[in-house]
């Protein structure tokens, strides 16, 4: 089986972002950038299918700026075979980023593509369903648990109410959640290694694609202030605090 | 035009996350069917025409539907697509699973995890863990929504609307994943995404038996039970309890946490909480700071001693 998967460059998520003050976005200029967490999973997934020989190739791609190269870096590091860049300055959805690697999928015929569930700049928890709509492809998102089951796969998935467990025919769409697996750390010679790995760098404009954004971004707001409040001194007082909104009375 | 919502059940019920979502979309100005679709859904059928302000129930009961995967109900969605201008649903694993196939199929862009409904094309929703709030507009020929539920109060059940029948389209299916078998946690806790109250602990608890003391409290409050991912990683509690930016987001009038410190992630997912109250040894914990309430101290001593007291007071 070959296998795609989806890596994104991200503000890092321990970074406590700002909103800049004229609302026009939120201010990433001296931002900390690594791999999305969720990719993170995506990647050891694929790695992992390949290591017990369920994968004979592992291609990760990314779409975005020129310094988006760092985070194919890290997916080749973890032990992707080869990388595929599609250059852009621009801001793409969902929808245009799903357009791409449709592109990208019809050219390299992978029997999965895996990607992570969100990405935790934008949240919005898309890309893979819409992958999976384009091409008509079957999907389970936010998998917890990925195993090879005859030449198809058995993905258990995290829902509402726990979890359920699908069989998928290949060529399907996995998209990651964090329970999936535990990433592995990549120290330096594998990086030295990976920066000889082949990349194949285009700009996304060659592929003749409409990615111009859908939404207009009006404009971004910090979220409402939450003050802080008082220190409670013991239990009792606290029982006071809490009964009074168990008893369905006033709202504390 | 017209707005189509997916309604959210579990087969049995109607989740109360519907009305929340019908109430969100009254600022939208057009009317709003709801789509009720599974197998055996007569009575979450019902219950959705009782939601004040709709202009009629559409119900697809088929056995078929049982697992209602995103394939088949991106199909149906579509066979609709020229009755309506809005497609929303609640922002619930079956709403962020199929909304987003739907959309690229229609070659629009979708807003996910709205927030805020302005009118019937301004949508605010949240970015970055919740740290900031995007407005967007969106010009797209159809416009595809998840709503989140806890950003809204619930429309009111005094309604009566039509119920109709809705078809099977006959557009077979390509290859949908096949749905095997649930894990469902067994729990007769209220939802957490509704619920009034909601008790939760983190790592601190340090093991799955400690966690029962959270569920305690919670059983005599009546309240909802949540975790933080550390606790639900360490399997102190199921998945579907995380709250935060990968979990669930939640809006209770009162949200109770016990050994949990407040990372970015997790407030992610509480910042529709109206009262706070933080149990923690550390007072400098992020979520301490932002706490109504706060007491610092030991939830070995402080919860045991909190539960009885409250069993006493409140006589259950
Ligand atoms: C210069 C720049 C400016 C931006 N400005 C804004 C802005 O003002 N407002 C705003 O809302 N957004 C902005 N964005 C973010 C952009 O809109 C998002 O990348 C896009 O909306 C996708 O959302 P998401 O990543 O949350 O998708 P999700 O659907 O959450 O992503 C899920 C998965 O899809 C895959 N994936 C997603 N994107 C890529 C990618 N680029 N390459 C490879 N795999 C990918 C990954 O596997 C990822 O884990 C900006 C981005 C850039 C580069
Ligand atoms: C991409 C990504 C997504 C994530 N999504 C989520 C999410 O959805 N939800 C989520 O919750 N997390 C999420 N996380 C994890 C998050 O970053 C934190 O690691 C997690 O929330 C910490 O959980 P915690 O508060 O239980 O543990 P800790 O941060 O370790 O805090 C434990 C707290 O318990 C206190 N304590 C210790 N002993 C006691 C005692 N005896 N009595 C009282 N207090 C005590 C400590 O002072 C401390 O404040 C995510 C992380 C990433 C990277």
């Amino acid at each position: 089986m070959k296998i795609l998967v989806a890596v994104k460059r991200v503000v890092d998520h321990t970074v406590r972002i700002r909103v800049r003050p004229d609302g026009s976005g939120v201010d990433t200029d001296n931002a900390k950038f690594s791999i999305n967490p969720f990719c993170k999973h995506a990647v050891e997934a694929a790695v992992q299918l390949a290591e017990h020989g369920h994968a004979d190739e592992v291609v990760a791609v990314t779409i975005g700026p020129a310094k988006a190269n760092d985070v194919l870096l890290v997916a080749l590091a973890m032990g992707a075979d080869r990388g595929i860049h599609l250059v852009t300055e621009e801001r793409t959805e969902p929808l245009a980023v799903a357009k791409l690697l449709k592109a990208v999928v019809e050219e390299e015929k992978p029997d999965l593509v895996l990607l992570g569930k969100q990405a935790v700049d934008d949240d919005a928890n898309q890309t893979g369903q819409m992958l999976a709509g384009l091409l008509d492809w079957p999907q389970a998102t936010f998998a917890s648990a990925i195993e090879v089951n005859g030449d198809g796969l058995k993905v258990t998935r995290e829902v509402d109410y726990g979890r359920a467990t699908y069989a998928l025919k290949t060529p399907a769409i996995v998209t990651a959640d964090l329970r999936l697996n535990e990433p592995r750390n990549t120290a330096l010679p594998q990086v030295m290694k990976a920066k000889k790995k082949p990349v194949d760098t285009r700009t996304a404009a060659e592929l003749g694609i409409d990615i111009a954004p859908r939404l207009m971004v009006e404009k971004v707001a910090p979220p409402p202030d939450r003050a802080g409040g008082q220190a409670v001194g013991s239990v009792s007082e606290l029982v006071d605090i809490i009964a009074e909104v168990a008893a369905g009375g006033e709202r504390a | 035009m017209a707005v189509a919502l997916l309604a959210e059940h579990d087969l049995s019920q109607l989740s109360e996350t519907t009305a929340r979502a019908v109430a969100a979309l009254g600022a939208v100005g057009l009317p709003v069917d709801i789509l009720v679709i599974g197998a055996n859904v007569g009575v979450a059928g019902g219950q959705a025409a009782a939601i004040e302000g709709v202009r009629k129930v559409r119900v697809l009961d088929d056995v078929a539907l049982e697992a209602r995967g995103a394939e088949a109900l991106a199909e149906i969605l579509l066979s609709l697509k020229d009755e309506y201008s809005h497609f929303a649903a609640i922002a619930g694993a079956i709403g962020k699973d199929v909304l987003p196939r739907f959309a690229a199929k229609l070659d629009v862009s979708p807003v996910t995890d709205v927030i805020a409904v302005h009118g019937p094309n301004r949508f605010d929703r949240p970015i970055y863990a919740g740290n900031a709030i995007e407005t967007v507009t969106c010009n797209e020929t159809k416009i595809v929504l998840t709503i989140r539920p806890s950003a809204f109060s619930p429309a009111r059940s005094d309604g009566s609307a039509p119920i109709e029948p809705l078809a099977t389209p006959a557009a077979s299916i390509a290859d949908a994943a096949e749905f095997l078998v649930a894990h469902r946690t067994s729990s007769d806790t209220p939802d957490l995404s509704t619920a009034r109250i909601v008790v939760a602990g983190g790592i601190a608890l340090g093991s799955v038996h400690h966690f029962e003391m959270i569920e305690n409290l919670a059983s005599v409050l009546g309240a909802a039970v949540g975790a933080t991912r550390a606790a639900v990683d360490a399997s102190y509690a199921p998945n579907d309890w995380q709250i935060g930016q990968t979990g669930k987001a939640i809006a209770p009038d009162l949200y109770i946490a016990i050994g949990i410190s407040g990372a970015l992630q997790h407030l992610a997912g509480i910042q529709g909480a109206r009262k706070i109250v933080a149990i923690n040894t550390d007072p400098d914990a992020p979520l301490m700071q932002i706490a109504d309430y706060r007491l610092v101290g030991d939830l070995f001593e402080v919860v045991p001693q909190l539960t009885a007291e409250l069993e006493k007071r409140l006589n259950r």
